[in-house]
């Protein structure tokens, strides 16, 4: 009965991934959120599905009785969450309130396979995160004035990378964290958000070409700390998103289009003046050739990859642990051997129905300042993922940046949280507003 | 401002306002859209990434711990020769699962072993041997039931007559003899010796950390770089004739030693060829001729035609290999590229090579990719995937392989090959070469490669032997026995 159940178990687990997928682009269908709610249960449903038939397959080959301890009072956070959402947020989008769920919880299930102590870790930050997940939607709501703190954001941000590059000593080559308290922060997460309220914030009234200038030096500024760091990644996941919000405020193609040659550029002169950049282009163009050092660690992924195949080795039936980082960077290399491809690439969609719910509530706003924001951190996270899932792939070269909410690490898993909660939390408070403008348009 | 007039513009400000709106919100569905594209090539890339470039770093030996795990679950598949002889088997004795290779060392570094590492076919298509494509069904059933399934075996273009008629006429001399099909690019044999047993690979690896110096586990064909000596010169005569036109009336006096202000060469033994035109040069594979071809040539279009013959680059090659090396460039000295030209100094190939070079010379000038793996067949018998010739790129042009041709068959004729002439009901091309690798010079490595017939070619047979003498005495009969053989059925 165990092997019949643990052969047959990842078909099953894939074919409910599949559907859940399915239903994350079907609720584009309907535009009224009560419409959409009966996918949602499903999903719900899918969703622990999928992760009891996980930690079943877990239990019954760690034989740990801790892993139902964890499953029970993780699948406990989730329904609390869930229902936490529709209780006080009635009006939040419940599509990202699912699909974040989903994430965290395929990155609890392999965590736990991978190294159960991390789980936990992994556990106690994803609690906190989730109390300021139900706080911030509130604090957006009675405090609407963000954007005349532009000034603040740009400031912060630029003396929090400041600090990371002066203070701050290097792993593995790049400069990332600073200690406050004993607690580490790796500033350039957490910049993130406020990166993109500050330009959201400059941008908003564009009439002026000074406005754009002081925007590009603002910018400038953040990317060029990055690069100072060699925190790569995050360098050009800023740059892109300002070209972006630069093209959405101003309405010119010209900025996108140039934005993205400029970028071409900056990484032929990036190549040639930084050696650290051309070993990544080095491992990507051949890592068999460079594998006993530049390339191992692309090479390792890949071989992860392909002998997982489409439908993966199963559950707890790999050796993802030889991928190095494979909890952080290369965790979809981890979980594609051991789901499948398939499965990682039904991952990609949920992420994608992400992003492009970001985008539509965007679209829905109508005040600038909340389109840039809305936007802003759409492709922040649409870019990151792109970025981790092509390099891990040998699509793109490696960029060594995190699977936002699936990956372990408190700095990526909150500042994740707080993004999704950022855009819940515009989302229900403009929304709001604009059902109580339509109620007093109706009673004149 | 009055009050009436800051209404009115606000009034026009909304009515701006919403067409703003609206150019943003269709800016929006771009940027969706051109992120969409991102990922849907993403995915497009995973799918076409595992369904057809997964093969190539599963089969690495960096990956084995991966490949133990799937060996748990399937009984590796069988190497088979072109003809279905078993080359290699598991089979199981006292319930554990044996390698068994029935044809010993005979095919030791072409098949190679897979324990504790390895090589040739077992490495190159060992992932393939352990994928199961036997029917859904049945492999379900024997999953339930806690039987191993059986992976697929893999069908070689290896001739076991061949290989066995190579490693006989090798002796015990040291060195790779390399057959390929002229026209297919199939390795028909491989053989590099000194060899091991295969299936003793535990014990062999003890000898060799006891300090065992005759690398048994290289193999030669592919991994071993040796100087090409007079092998080379088809290349260097293939540069003069590019650049000299009207080569015909090339002319040398030779008198045993070539000598100038940057170097001295002298003939193998000093021997006088006396007055020479430029195909008996090349048959008689006179130096001091061949050093006073090099001293005319252009270096940077001589460094380019060793470029197209791929020099210095990678090789289509099935199996793990070494890059030749030539060092001709703007910074060579002259006496460096002298010695290039007729293949010494730093210039290195290996076997596998040179047998590329003369296949694009027997098949009009264009290289076809070498192969070892003709199928792969499910343990039913049924035929999973199936490769053939593919064209890899044009070296030469059909004209200048035509001259190389006729001069090869000089060399045969009345040259330094003329052990392979007088053969009964074919004809021989090729190229002899007595490398010296050391100061002292009564030792040279004999190279022999060249095709047969002439005229429509059907085989290429590169020979190798080390530290056995010149390549007219030791390698070209090796050669002899192979086309003998060939040409006997």
């Amino acid at each position: 009965m165990k092997v019949i159940f643990l052969t047959f178990n990842k078909y099953i687990e894939l074919v409910l991934m599949a559907v859940y997928t399915i239903q994350c682009f079907s609720v584009f269908r309907y535009s009224d959120e009560k419409d959409r709610n009966g996918i949602y249960i499903r999903q719900d449903v899918g969703m622990a599905l999928i992760y009891f038939l996980s930690f079943l397959q877990l239990y019954l080959q760690m034989m740990d009785i801790n892993v139902i301890r964890f499953y029970i009072i993780t699948q406990l956070l989730f329904l609390c969450v869930i229902l936490l959402f529709r209780l006080l947020y009635p009006k939040a989008n419940k599509l990202l309130v699912n699909n974040m769920c989903m994430l965290i919880s395929i990155g609890f299930t392999i965590l736990v396979r991978l190294n159960f102590q991390k789980a936990k870790k992994q556990f106690v930050v994803v609690l906190i995160s989730f109390v300021l997940a139900f706080v911030i939607p509130l604090i957006l709501k009675t405090f609407n004035r963000l954007r005349r703190f532009y000034p603040l954001f740009a400031f912060t941000g630029i003396a929090a990378l400041s600090a990371v590059l002066f203070f701050s000593s290097a792993i593995n080559g790049s400069k990332l964290n600073i200690k406050i308290g004993g607690v580490s922060f790796q500033a350039s997460e957490f910049v993130k958000i406020i990166f993109v309220f500050a330009i959201a914030g400059i941008l908003t009234c564009v009439r002026s070409n000074k406005r754009i200038l002081i925007s590009c030096i603002v910018a400038g500024l953040h990317v060029l700390l990055l690069v100072a760091s060699k925190d790569l990644g995050s360098a050009v996941i800023f740059y892109i998103v300002y070209i972006v919000m630069l093209f959405i405020a101003t309405g010119r193609m010209r900025y996108f289009w140039g934005g993205l040659m400029g970028a071409g550029l900056f990484s032929v002169v990036g190549y040639f003046m930084f050696s650290h950049v051309r070993v990544r282009v080095e491992a990507f163009m051949d890592p068999l050739g460079t594998i006993d050092n530049s390339g191992y660690q692309i090479a390792q992924s890949l071989f992860a990859i392909g002998t997982g195949g489409f439908t993966g080795m199963g559950l707890y039936m790999g050796v993802p642990n030889r991928i190095p980082v494979v909890e952080a960077d290369f965790i979809f290399a981890a979980i594609s051997e051991e789901f499948g491809v398939l499965f990682g690439i039904c991952m990609v969609l949920i992420c994608v129905s992400c992003f492009v719910m970001f985008m539509n509530i965007a679209m829905r706003f109508n005040d600038m300042f909340y389109k840039l924001v809305a936007v802003g951190l759409a492709v922040t996270y649409g870019f990151q993922v792109f970025l981790t899932i092509g390099g891990v792939t040998k699509f793109i070269p490696l960029t060594g940046v995190t699977l936002p909410l699936v990956s372990y690490g408190s700095n990526s898993i909150m500042v994740s949280l707080i993004m999704f909660s950022v855009i819940q939390g515009l989302y229900v408070s403009v929304k709001s507003m604009n059902d109580e403008d339509n109620k007093k348009k109706a009673k004149d | 401002m009055s009050k009436k007039k800051s209404e009115h513009s606000i009034m026009e400000n909304l009515d701006d306002e919403e067409k703003t709106i609206e150019r943003t919100n269709k800016n929006i569905v771009l940027i969706t859209i051109f992120f969409v594209i991102l990922f849907l090539a993403l995915i497009c890339y995973l799918f076409y990434f595992t369904a057809f470039r997964s093969e190539s770093f599963i089969n690495n030996s960096y990956n084995s711990k991966r490949t133990e795990l799937i060996a748990k679950r399937i009984v590796r598949g069988s190497v088979l020769s072109r003809n279905g002889e078993v080359l290699a088997r598991t089979v199981i004795k006292n319930n554990e699962e044996i390698r068994e290779y029935p044809y010993g060392r005979l095919f030791a570094h072409a098949v190679g072993f897979s324990s504790q590492g390895s090589i040739g076919v077992e490495s190159i298509a060992g992932f393939t041997m352990l994928t199961s494509n036997d029917p859904v069904m049945l492999r379900l059933r024997n999953d339930i039931k806690g039987i191993k399934n059986n992976g697929n075996d893999v069908v070689t273009t290896l001739d076991v007559g061949l290989q066995k008629c190579a490693y006989e006429a090798m002796g015990s001399n040291k060195g790779a003899v390399v057959v390929m099909n002229a026209k297919t690019g199939e390795i028909l044999a491989m053989v590099s010796k000194p060899d091991f047993d295969p299936s003793d690979v535990v014990k062999l690896q003890e000898s060799i950390d006891s300090g065992d110096k005759d690398t048994p586990f290289v193999n030669r064909a592919t991994l071993g770089l040796y100087p090409p000596g007079s092998t080379f010169k088809i290349v260097t005569v293939l540069e003069y004739i590019r650049e000299h036109p009207s080569y015909e009336d090339y002319e040398y006096e030779c008198n045993g030693r070539f000598e100038n202000e940057d170097v001295k060469i002298s003939c193998y033994h000093e021997q006088k060829h006396g007055n020479l035109d430029l195909k008996s040069s090349f048959a008689e594979s006179c130096n001091s001729s061949f050093a006073n071809i090099t001293s005319k040539l252009d270096t940077k279009k001589f460094n380019d035609t060793c470029k197209q013959l791929l020099f210095n680059s990678k090789l289509p090659c099935p199996f793990s290999y070494k890059e030749s090396i030539v060092d001709i460039g703007r910074n060579t000295k002259k006496s460096e590229i002298i010695q290039a030209g007729i293949g010494q100094g730093k210039t290195m190939v290996t076997p596998m090579h040179m047998a590329m070079i003369t296949s694009a010379i027997a098949n009009e000038g264009v290289l076809v990719k070498p192969y070892i793996i003709d199928s792969v067949k499910s343990s039913k018998g049924y035929t999973v995937r199936e490769y053939t010739e593919k064209e890899y790129k044009r070296l030469i042009t059909k004209e200048e392989s035509d001259i190389l041709k006729e001069f090869m068959t000089e060399v045969i004729n009345s040259g330094t090959g003329t052990k392979l002439k007088g053969t009964q009901g074919y004809d021989v091309a090729g190229k002899t070469g007595s490398a010296e690798f050391s100061e002292d010079k009564k030792k040279s490595h004999a190279w022999f490669t060249g095709f047969a017939p002439v005229d429509e070619p059907q085989i290429v047979v590169t020979v190798l032997a080390e530290e056995s003498g010149t390549g007219g005495e030791v390698a070209a009969p090796i050669a002899g026995k192979i086309f003998e053989e060939w040409f006997k059925r």
